[in-house]
């Protein structure tokens, strides 16, 4: 279920003083199986964007088309395809309100109309794929860590089972075993057969588990290719105030040191290319 | 859809009345509400609709954003305006169907309170949307300080107030937020009856208390690591002061008020 954005654009508070363009056209295609990487610096536009794709939010000019049906027409049913289209928002913790993370993980699913074997079924499956301890299921969200709040919460939006899983920053705040972790489940989830739009700031990740990148500036696509092709431009990514991957760092540096390498993008791949250069074998 | 309410928003551009003392522009908006009711005829309401329009001038707003606040209060208009209309008892019988009965007095009387209505909103809002909220709780702080001689919390009041209208932005954007998650999840707030309606809004409504508390606390803790400790001795980040501008505008108001007194 391919969503295609065609020339988009979103103004928020149009005619206002406060009026404000947040996207401009906005023009791709994320495809089945991908794991796309959304990054940017603080205000160009993901969240925006993250928003349009289960029809949240409506462009202001433009279309977005999911599954070849444009989701804003008159008529579109978007209760529908919010069940196709989940997203998980930042700081998804604060919209945990049941007495128990079990009911709480239902709340979805309930509203796609599962009741009995078929909806405990649904939470079970979902409660699984995000690895919390067993005895948390029946304990009430708000005693749980922030961490295991937020997986809640991302188990909430996996049990309607979406074809297509937007996440905005699921790794933001948290520590790192935590951003381990969480990365670790929404790999699994992306092999499982999802398709997942991932906004993160943390380009190791993206470097790790990205299929492809894309890159916001100022409310504009800069740039959309694979973590390869997107990583070797560091210096436009610099520019527009984002990270490199510190593997990629790592190797610039040695690069600029005089030392002749490849450019990579893992540690492994790093490591071969050192040993290659040096002439001797990999130990790693 | 949340964005949509007007009430106490601050239009931010710059202005004569936008730079006039917040202490002036309460008091003025006072005496403004005593011109409108001094102003008893339909003849009166000419020199209060030209003030109006030179206040807003004055002000950079455009018309069209005043009349929009008046929009939540359209039902109470028309409801105020029949109530007289059909229940003056007056001499001068316009129309008459069988037991109603429109009256020449009915009418002025329908006309004159809506108009009445249309007005204290109108200035009250030229007062809200020229002042930023914390500086209108500043003016209020200032003007209530002798009643904190007889034991009145001023200051706190003003703090209060402005710390209540600082997070209302923020928590609307939080339900904004909150509200588009739960829709993600499929929760639908715009359908069913009353009850099904009050029972979606549970989901909206705990993580909102839950966020509204832990924000609470969180800048009771922030104030007082920064040893808030009420309000002696606090200085002021902005001294307020009268200017030139403030005496003209006091000027108008007064010239106003005894236009309508005189009017009648």
């Amino acid at each position: 279920m391919p969503i295609k954005i065609e020339h988009m654009y979103h103004t928020y508070q149009a005619g206002s003083p406060f009026q404000a363009d947040a996207l401009e056209d906005i023009d791709f295609t994320i495809e089945d199986g991908d794991l796309l990487a959304l990054i940017g610096h603080t205000g160009s536009g993901k969240s925006t964007l993250a928003q349009h794709l289960n029809g949240l939010l409506t462009p202001t000019a433009g279309r977005v088309l999911v599954d070849g049906q444009d989701i804003n027409a008159k008529g579109a049913n978007r209760r529908a395809l919010r069940q196709r289209v989940g997203l998980l928002f930042q700081y998804a913790e604060y919209q945990l309100f049941e007495e128990t993370v079990y009911k709480d993980i239902a709340f979805g699913p309930r509203n796609q109309g599962l009741t009995g074997d078929a909806l405990d079924a649904r939470v079970r499956s979902a409660f699984d794929k995000v690895h919390l301890p067993p005895d948390a299921l029946e304990k009430s969200p708000f005693e749980l860590s922030g961490g295991q709040m937020r997986r809640v919460a991302l188990a909430g939006v996996v049990a309607m089972e979406p074809e297509v899983l937007v996440l905005d920053e699921p790794i933001a705040g948290l520590d790192p075993k935590g951003r381990d972790e969480l990365t670790g489940i929404i790999h699994e989830l992306h092999r499982g057969g999802v398709t997942i739009v991932l906004i993160s700031h943390n380009m190791d990740d993206v470097a790790r588990i990205a299929t492809r990148v894309a890159v916001l500036d100022k409310g504009r696509l800069a740039m959309l290719g694979t973590p390869r092709e997107i990583f070797s431009r560091g210096d436009e990514l610099e520019a527009m105030g984002l990270d490199v991957p510190q593997t990629v760092q790592l190797c610039r540096r040695l690069r600029d040191g005089g030392m002749d390498l490849p450019d990579c993008l893992t540690n492994e791949e790093l490591c071969a290319a050192i040993c290659a250069a040096k002439g001797g074998a990999v130990h790693a | 859809m949340l964005k949509d309410i007007t009430l106490g928003q601050y239009y931010p551009v710059k202005s004569f009345v936008h730079d006039l003392d917040p202490r002036i522009k309460i008091v003025l908006t006072i005496a403004f509400i005593v011109a409108v009711f001094l102003g008893g005829s339909l003849l009166g309401a000419i020199p209060i609709t030209l003030f109006i329009l030179l206040a807003a001038r004055a002000a950079n707003l455009p018309v069209k954003l005043l009349l929009k606040g008046i929009k939540p209060l359209r039902l109470i208009l028309v409801f105020t305006f029949l109530l007289n209309l059909f229940f003056t008892a007056g001499d001068t019988v316009l129309l008459a169907v069988w037991k109603v009965r429109v009256t020449l007095e009915g009418l002025q009387t329908a006309c004159r309170f809506s108009l009445r209505l249309v007005f204290l909103v109108t200035g009250a809002s030229i007062l809200t949307l020229t002042t930023q909220p914390v500086v209108l709780t500043d003016g209020m702080e200032r003007l209530m300080r002798p009643l904190a001689r007889i034991g009145f919390p001023a200051h706190e009041l003003a703090m209060m107030m402005s710390i209540a209208l600082r997070f209302i932005p923020t928590l609307l954007e939080e339900a904004d937020k909150i509200m588009k998650a739960q829709m993600a999840r499929g929760a639908d707030f715009e359908s069913g009856n009353l009850l099904q309606r009050a029972k979606a809004m549970v989901p909206l409504l705990v993580p909102l208390f839950v966020s509204a508390f832990r924000r609470a606390g969180d800048l009771a803790m922030a104030m007082e690591a920064r040893c808030y400790h009420g309000g002696q001795g606090r200085t002021r980040l902005r001294v307020l002061k009268i200017t030139r501008k403030d005496y003209i505008a006091c000027a108008a108001v007064a010239a106003l008020i005894a236009v309508t007194a005189v009017i009648g």
